[in-house]
């Protein structure tokens, strides 16, 4: 007999479509993401082992959905709006010309507090989204689904130096976006 | 000298690389001179581990 019932896997559903669209950022093909993965948990319900829990075990699997939407969608050159993404604009304004702060970080008040806040986790995925798409993709595929430089690397096709300037303009936007709409560390 | 735009670079490879020791060096002769990059340093980290726990807050 199987350990997991379809009702069980619906209570997740709305956990993992919010996770699927952070990742996505498209909730079309999040909605897929998650009907695939639901579709394959039912399937595959014989390698679930009530050792784990359940949502991690699903989670798992969409991690899987994810990347292969991804992979899909980068082989269709039309919907790859990512390619005249200009993101030195943010760099260039952060850095004055000698490379020093235009406006060094000022401390954030109490930023582990922030943690218990919702409204700290809001804005955190307002900020997100508002990153250009392939830095939002790359800062998420390494913080938010936790994978190695080197894997990230290999799903965007970029060079590992690509893979940094990447990362790193995610978190100077992140740290920037969350300063002003946050810590309100007005400019 | 490493000015802040290169030192932000170094602080942001730590999180993905070894980073060398001349490296580090230079990384730390900046940040004692530097408040704005000692903040950035904490926020980076703050950064990180909000956003691995981000899952855990959907
Ligand atoms: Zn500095």
């Amino acid at each position: 007999m199987s350990a997991i019932d379809p009702e069980d896997l619906q209570q997740h559903r709305s956990y993992l479509v919010r996770y699927a669209i952070l990742q996505l950022r498209d909730p079309h093909l999040a909605e897929d993401a998650v009907q695939e993965t639901l579709v394959a948990a039912i399937e595959g319900r014989d390698k679930f082992s009530a050792q784990s829990s359940l949502r991690t075990w699903l989670v798992g699997i969409l991690k899987h959905k994810i990347l292969d939407m991804l992979r899909r969608r980068a082989r269709e050159p039309q919907l790859n709006v990512a390619e005249g993404e200009d993101e030195n604009e943010l760099v260039d304004a952060l850095f004055k010309e000698n490379g020093r702060w235009a406006a060094p970080p000022q401390t954030w008040n109490e930023p582990e507090q922030s943690m218990e806040n919702t409204h700290f986790w809001e804005v955190f995925e307002q900020c997100n989204q508002r990153m250009p798409l392939n830095t939002a993709r790359a800062f998420m595929m390494r913080e938010f689904m936790e994978m190695s430089t080197e894997e990230i690397c290999q799903e965007l096709s970029i060079s590992t130096t690509n893979c940094w300037v990447l990362l790193h303009r995610a978190r100077l936007a992140l740290r920037e976006c969350l300063d002003i709409n946050w810590f309100g560390n007005v400019r | 000298m490493l000015d802040c735009k290169h030192n932000t670079e170094l602080l942001s490879q730590s999180l993905e690389r070894r980073i060398t020791w001349r490296e580090r060096l230079a990384m730390r002769m900046h940040l004692m001179m530097c408040r704005g990059c000692r903040n950035f340093e904490k926020q980076l980290a703050f950064i990180r581990k909000a956003a691995r726990e981000l899952p855990r807050k959907l």
